[in-house]
């Protein structure tokens, strides 16, 4: 015999956490990384081929300083989020699972971190 | 209990044809990993910026050999057909597109559209 309700049955499966900020957030960061793709490419553009001054010049004006900024808390952000769906899609093990988003959400958080530090020190250097 | 390994099983992926749309749907998520990854080498770039001007000219070398290049640019198309194919994710989510012929439509677009948007940036990088 089964006593349990279907009501009682469903509460508290499913996943009952963050998937909704998740959802949002992946999205307001796309909206963000359209235009400021502009910028990072102009970026590329220049550190492959411009000399090294015209670099610092073009980097330290207030409004590049600020797109590249935005730019790299956009889509390290929009980056970790997007790995995390791979990983829930594809690891199945709960433990791994858990220990491989938190990872690549560390590592992300590093990667966005040593890029604005190199950020401020070239505005120091300019 | 033995698993039972001649029951029948349904079609995998391994042999089914993908619809144009589901092949760029997977392409979606693979330019988003390759481009993640690919992260990895702005933190490179920016931070040989930031060491001075003899790192820069070091980076500015290594980045110059062709196969780089090429490397280089493939990146510039992923990013441009994860940016069109988000785009469309972002038509979806208004819940707007969804009909067979429409789909069919905008991937073609979106094809076009990042391929156009390559050569924009490759005109604009080499003319300025």
């Amino acid at each position: 015999m089964d006593y349990r309700s279907p009501i009682g049955k469903a509460l508290g499966l499913g996943s009952a956490k963050a998937g909704t900020s998740h959802w949002w957030m992946q999205r307001i960061t796309a909206v963000a990384l359209i235009p400021l793709s502009f910028w990072v490419i102009k970026f590329f553009a220049l550190t492959l081929n411009a000399p090294y001054q015209q670099t610092i010049a073009w980097l330290i004006s207030p409004v590049n300083t600020l797109a590249i900024v935005a730019w790299v808390l956009a889509v390290f952000y929009h980056s970790a989020l997007g790995l995390q769906v791979v990983i829930e899609d594809y690891v199945a093990a709960e433990g791994a699972k858990i220990i491989s988003i938190w990872a690549v959400n560390l590592v992300f958080l590093f990667l966005a971190l040593a890029a604005l530090i190199a950020v401020f020190r070239i505005i120091l250097i300019g | 209990m033995a698993t039972n390994t001649d029951r029948p099983i349904s079609p995998h992926l391994q042999n089914y044809k993908l619809p144009l749309t589901g092949t760029l749907s997977i392409c979606h998520r693979i330019t988003g990993v390759m481009l993640s990854v690919g992260l990895i080498f702005f933190v490179c770039m920016v931070s040989a910026v930031a060491e001075g001007a003899d790192a820069y000219a070091g980076m500015q070398t290594l980045m110059s050999a062709w196969p780089i290049k090429l490397i280089y640019w493939a990146f510039i198309y992923a990013l441009f057909f994860h940016l069109c194919h988000g785009v469309r994710h972002l038509i979806w989510d208004t819940g707007q597109g969804f009909a067979r012929e429409t789909m069919n439509q905008y991937a073609i677009y979106e094809l076009v559209a990042s391929l156009a948007l390559t050569v924009a940036a490759f005109i604009f990088v080499y003319s300025s």
